[in-house]
């Protein structure tokens, strides 16, 4: 019935890493940019927001896989969307239940995780064809690598633009803070410059394997 | 909140431009941004479908608000923005073949597009009455515009430009971004106020 | 050019059946996380208001609901009529009323701000204000929060009402920083005007809104 081929190479340790380093959806695949210019101004928000993440494309994943041999290919995408907007929905209230302030913060990023390209992406290109284990480690390991993307830059902006790491002051009463960087202008370079770091090391090691 | 329609119109556009300030529309913003031809009919089209969004989130937020279904608004806003896209994308193949072929792969993703569900979801936060939605959804799709626009000439002028490999592509395109939008926080003020 | 392959295409039955499955596995999810967490929520937003409350009217124990219309003032329960204005009701632990608070919100520089204030009654004034929600600039807007100067323009906010009762003898006002002559007026924050102006505007817009309502009415607070 299904016309999809399975890829069925089995579970391996590459399925679970993948998104962690090779494909990392921040800093390689350069997927799901809102919510991360947008929501990491402090590592808190940033760590909060990957994990909401984290659970929505982990669920989602799940259900689809579960579901991929019933769902005819024209509605397919309608499908996936609907699922997403279940779990974003799920999301949205248990935030609200477990901190209010968090919730503030966040803002109507949270809701946005629906159209977050990177779970669309993988229900899509992951989940619709691969058995439901295979496609939670997967959706782990990409829920993960954005986490870390997150943090990396919410890190950044918070120590750049208020001098604190969670909230603990670093840098103690006098210091400057660089402001632009907890501002929009200041997310567009931030990123820009991991951005810029990693294709460094990249052509690095690119070079470094040629010449070894 | 009392805000004058201009006043929200020129938020939107400018002081608090949906992609400079505010983030939205970032995957098109730095996909579609590389040449002006793509980056203007986009612009238009996304414009149109967050007009067109606008409106069918406000009618359906007053029926789920009467019948008290607020849990169900995320899923009915983006099933009334995925069927926008679909009817833009056959009106558009009906009546421009050429452009439709033009926008491949891109007129879908507009269905993605952070931008729309996010006048939608702004809108219905800050309690905007119809007249005022109409304000912001234009005001964000000529902003969504702008920044496309200025973008993409930027870019092709950039292609000339010698610029260090280890710095070309999205690490600029961003590093791009973020000067529009320090420039844009220079409008700050602008019609807002008394 | 190969002759076109037939096409697989889904009978339409199967897929308003997988749709209506997929429908109900996702009303179920929903509903059930709705109410599930209905009460922690309702719960967290309590906490919210009352410490906003407390906050901004020291002394105080215990915050009621109540909801101004053109009718008079009475409990709030579930939703604000129309035309109504939301306030809470604050009394110390003796049951004494400590003071009135109301929600003000205006547009700032990124978007809204929302404080709490809280009005005496006795001297028709307002005497503090606590921001309940903000996102502007840090160092800048932010000030609101924390600039002592400006803190102190609330302690003592003239909010008169007219003698004909329809509104404020004198509209609040925002000044420019160090220019503040009365009593109405508020000195905004060198530096962080716009946001100054958003406090300045949504305290106006409240008072004018609700005190009308409440003034001719608030001996009826007291126990």
């Amino acid at each position: 019935m299904s016309l999809k081929k399975e890829t069925d190479d089995g579970i391996t340790f590459d399925t679970f890493m993948e998104g962690i380093w090779r494909q990392n959806p921040v800093f390689v695949m350069v997927l799901g940019m809102c919510p991360t210019l947008a929501v990491t101004v402090s590592a808190v928000n940033a760590l909060s927001m990957g994990i909401a993440t984290l659970f929505v494309l982990v669920s989602s994943c799940l259900l689809v896989s579960l579901i991929r041999n019933l769902v005819p290919k024209e509605v397919r995408i309608a499908t996936y969307i609907v699922i997403i907007a279940t779990f974003v929905t799920l999301v949205d209230y248990i935030i609200q239940a477990v901190s209010l302030s968090l919730y503030e913060a966040l803002g109507a990023f949270i809701q946005l995780i629906v159209v977050n390209c990177i779970v669309l992406g993988r229900a899509e290109a992951h989940a619709s064809r691969n058995p439901p284990l295979k496609a939670v480690l997967n959706a782990l390991g990409m829920g993960i690598g954005f986490t870390i993307g997150l943090l990396a830059l919410g890190a950044t902006r918070e120590i750049l633009g208020a001098g604190k790491l969670f909230g603990f002051s670093l840098f103690g009463d006098h210091f400057q803070p660089w402001v632009v960087m907890v501002l929009p202008p200041g997310g567009f370079f931030v990123l820009g410059a991991w951005l810029l770091l990693f294709s460094f090391m990249r052509s690095r090691s690119e070079k470094g394997a040629q010449h070894g | 909140m009392g805000e004058s329609l201009s006043q929200i119109f020129i938020g939107a556009l400018l002081t608090n431009n949906f992609v400079l300030a505010m983030f939205l529309g970032l995957c098109p913003f730095l996909g579609v941004s590389g040449r002006l031809g793509t980056a203007l009919p986009m612009g238009l089209a996304t414009g149109f479908v967050m007009l067109v969004a606008s409106i069918c989130a406000y009618a359906l937020n007053l029926v789920l608000s009467a019948f008290h279904l607020d849990f169900l608004r995320l899923i009915s806003y983006i099933v009334v923005i995925a069927s926008s896209v679909q009817l833009v994308e056959m009106v558009m193949k009906k009546y421009s073949p050429t452009l439709f072929r033009a926008m491949g792969i891109y007129l879908p993703l507009i269905t993605t597009n952070c931008a729309i569900l996010g006048v939608a979801l702004f809108q219905t936060a800050r309690d905007y009455d119809f007249p005022q939605s109409l304000a912001f959804s234009t005001g964000a799709g000529a902003g969504f515009t702008l920044a496309l626009v200025l973008m993409a000439s930027l870019r092709e002028r950039l292609q000339l430009a010698n610029v260090p490999t280890v710095v070309q592509g999205t690490a600029l395109s961003l590093i791009l971004a973020g000067l529009l939008s320090l420039t844009f926080m220079g409008f700050a003020g602008l019609g807002g106020g008394e | 050019m190969n002759s076109p392959v037939p096409v697989h295409t889904t009978p339409s039955n199967k897929m308003i059946l997988t749709m209506g499955l997929v429908a109900s596995i996702c009303g179920v999810l929903i509903v059930g996380a709705y109410e599930s967490t209905q009460e922690a929520i309702a719960h967290n937003k309590r906490i919210m208001v009352e410490r906003a409350v407390f906050k901004v009217l020291p002394g105080a124990a215990k915050v009621s609901e109540y909801v101004a219309t053109a009718g008079g003032i009475q409990p709030l329960t579930g939703n604000v009529p129309e035309g109504g204005v939301k306030f809470y009701a604050a009394y110390d632990a003796a049951g004494a009323l400590k003071g009135i608070a109301a929600e003000a919100a205006g547009k700032g520089y990124a978007d809204i701000v929302r404080v709490l204030y809280g009005y005496d009654a006795k001297c028709q004034c307002i005497i503090g204000i606590g921001v309940v929600s903000m996102r502007e600039t840090p160092g800048i807007g932010d000030k609101i929060i924390t600039d002592k100067d400006f803190l102190k323009n609330f302690e003592a906010l003239d909010v008169r009402i007219n003698a004909e009762m329809s509104a404020l003898t004198n509209a609040v006002k925002v000044v420019k920083h160090g220019s503040k002559q009365n009593a109405w007026e508020i000195d905004a924050i060198a530096g962080a005007t716009i946001t100054s102006k958003a406090v300045g505007r949504g305290i106006n817009e409240s008072a004018q809104k609700l005190l009308p309502l409440l003034v001719p009415h608030v001996k009826e607070l007291l126990p």
